[in-house]
């Protein structure tokens, strides 16, 4: 039995943010695969749950009429990964959420939940910060919608406010049009692990230059980070082996690797040159582009 | 729709779902897991609790008709829902293929995985897709079997599945 002390499932959103706004101490459930866990291992002890499991349409993902790609902070990972819409305009955050856990967690485990944990190693939020993604969040007074990169505060921590709950995952138009993209996780295990190294790398060629490029680390820095020089390093240039040598070689630069039991910092570092190589290289060759030496 | 459980008093709840195809209603206390309403107050013993964290996927039963780990699931979630468990699948003592298929190939040793693996296969089948070797693979990623006895558990996946297909050419729908 969980050590829970009241349950909350309200049947819309006003109704939830109603809830929050009134006992804004409560602890939100999307899919429960942490949460439940945490308790499990005994944190969380007390709590009274907000459920968002029994609001319809939370779990959507459609295309907006500017061409936006929304999410709903409720989708499951197994939908995300089985979607149309993903497969078509952007695979590679299919790619990101089948390397999350093992099949029946996927199942019920949300995007909105695996980033609101602000968990570095989110499988979701390096492959998120790639393509430039915003968050929609709601409290009882009103919407904002923020950038990815200002979601997140420190190890764990993201920047919610009381009362306020994330409701949809927005990928604009231009952060996946005409965009090769691959994530590479680095896990010990093939399932079922958490993310030694993760690395997002979407771009855009054209003539075999890069037009644009942008790389998300998870597990790099105590937050997932881009890698703003490499990406402006890139920008107009050839694509060639050297190009993409020196891309992976700034990649490191936003990276504050520290020693863990998973991995020592040296260890981390180089995987990040290597790691985002490949992602880059994969990358460049499903946008079309080749760098081959 | 606020489920109090103030100091001493447990918080029930009324629970309707569908179990292996029988209507069930019953009370609950909130905190209790999927995992426990179903053993604890269903025997549904197949249901095996491994490491009630996710992990191993013993406790997997099929909910809607996917694969979910019942420990980390709260029972009041499944209300209105249809979940089948090992004890759901077999009807008059006759199995259905997929555990025959598991028979056949001799991927059983100590049987503790063996409800929450065959049901996975259960719904790869009941899918109607096809699935590649490697897809099998990931498909079962989510149960450990401390025999580790992988490669035949594999095997009878792929016979399941492939039968399934060979099935539905002679009989399509």
């Amino acid at each position: 039995m969980f050590d829970i002390c009241e349950l909350c499932e309200p049947e819309t959103l006003a109704e939830a943010k109603a809830l929050f706004r009134a006992n804004p101490e409560l602890k939100v459930i999307a899919g429960g695969t942490d949460v439940l866990i945490r308790m499990q291992h005994g944190n969380l002890a007390g709590a009274g749950l907000l459920s968002l499991r029994n609001i319809p349409h939370l779990d959507e993902i459609q295309l907006l009429a500017d061409g936006t790609l929304s999410i709903g902070a409720m989708a499951p990972f197994t939908r995300i990964f089985e979607h149309e819409l993903i497969r078509k305009l952007v695979p590679v955050l299919g790619e990101a959420s089948v390397s999350m856990g093992g099949p029946q967690v996927r199942n019920v485990a949300t995007i909105g939940g695996n980033l609101c944990n602000g968990a570095v190693s989110a499988d979701s939020a390096s492959t998120l910060f790639a393509l430039d993604a915003l968050l929609k969040l709601e409290t009882a007074e009103g919407e904002r919608i923020i950038p990815m990169r200002d979601f997140y505060a420190g190890p764990g921590k993201v920047n919610l406010l009381p009362g306020e709950l994330l409701v949809a995952i927005l990928i604009p138009r231009e952060g996946y049009e005409g965009m090769g993209g691959h994530y590479i996780k680095f896990a010990p295990r093939k399932a079922m692990d958490i993310a030694t190294l993760g690395v997002a790398a979407v771009c855009k060629i054209r003539e075999n230059r890069f037009v644009e490029l942008r790389i998300g680390l998870g597990v790099a820095a105590p937050v997932p980070v881009r890698c703003f020089e490499a990406e402006d390093y890139a920008k107009g240039r050839e694509v060639t082996w050297e190009c993409v040598q020196e891309i992976a070689r700034l990649a490191l630069k936003p990276a504050k690797a520290r020693s863990s039991w998973r991995a020592s910092k040296d260890y981390r570092e180089h995987l990040i040159e290597v790691l985002a190589q490949r992602a880059v290289a994969e990358a460049v060759k499903r946008g079309g582009g080749c760098c081959a030496d | 729709m606020l489920t109090k459980n103030a100091a001493g008093v447990k918080a029930r709840k009324r629970l309707c779902m569908t179990v292996n195809g029988r209507a069930v209603e019953i009370e609950i206390d909130i905190r209790e897991s999927l995992l426990d309403v179903l053993r604890d107050r269903l025997q549904f013993t197949g249901v095996k609790q491994g490491c009630s964290v996710g992990e191993c996927g013993a406790c997997t039963v099929l909910l809607d008709g996917t694969p979910v780990n019942s420990c980390i699931y709260l029972a009041a979630w499944a209300h209105g829902k249809t979940v089948v468990t090992i004890e759901g699948l077999a009807q008059d003592g006759k199995l259905t293929p997929v555990q025959e298929a598991f028979v056949d190939e001799g991927a059983i040793q100590c049987g503790f995985c063996t409800p929450g693996v065959v049901l996975s296969t259960t719904a790869m089948v009941d899918s109607g897709k096809c699935f590649t070797h490697d897809e099998v693979r990931r498909e079962l990623s989510g149960h450990l079997c401390r025999c580790t006895g992988y490669q035949k558990i594999v095997d009878a996946a792929e016979r399941a599945l492939r039968e399934a297909e060979i099935a539905a050419d002679e009989h399509p729908v």
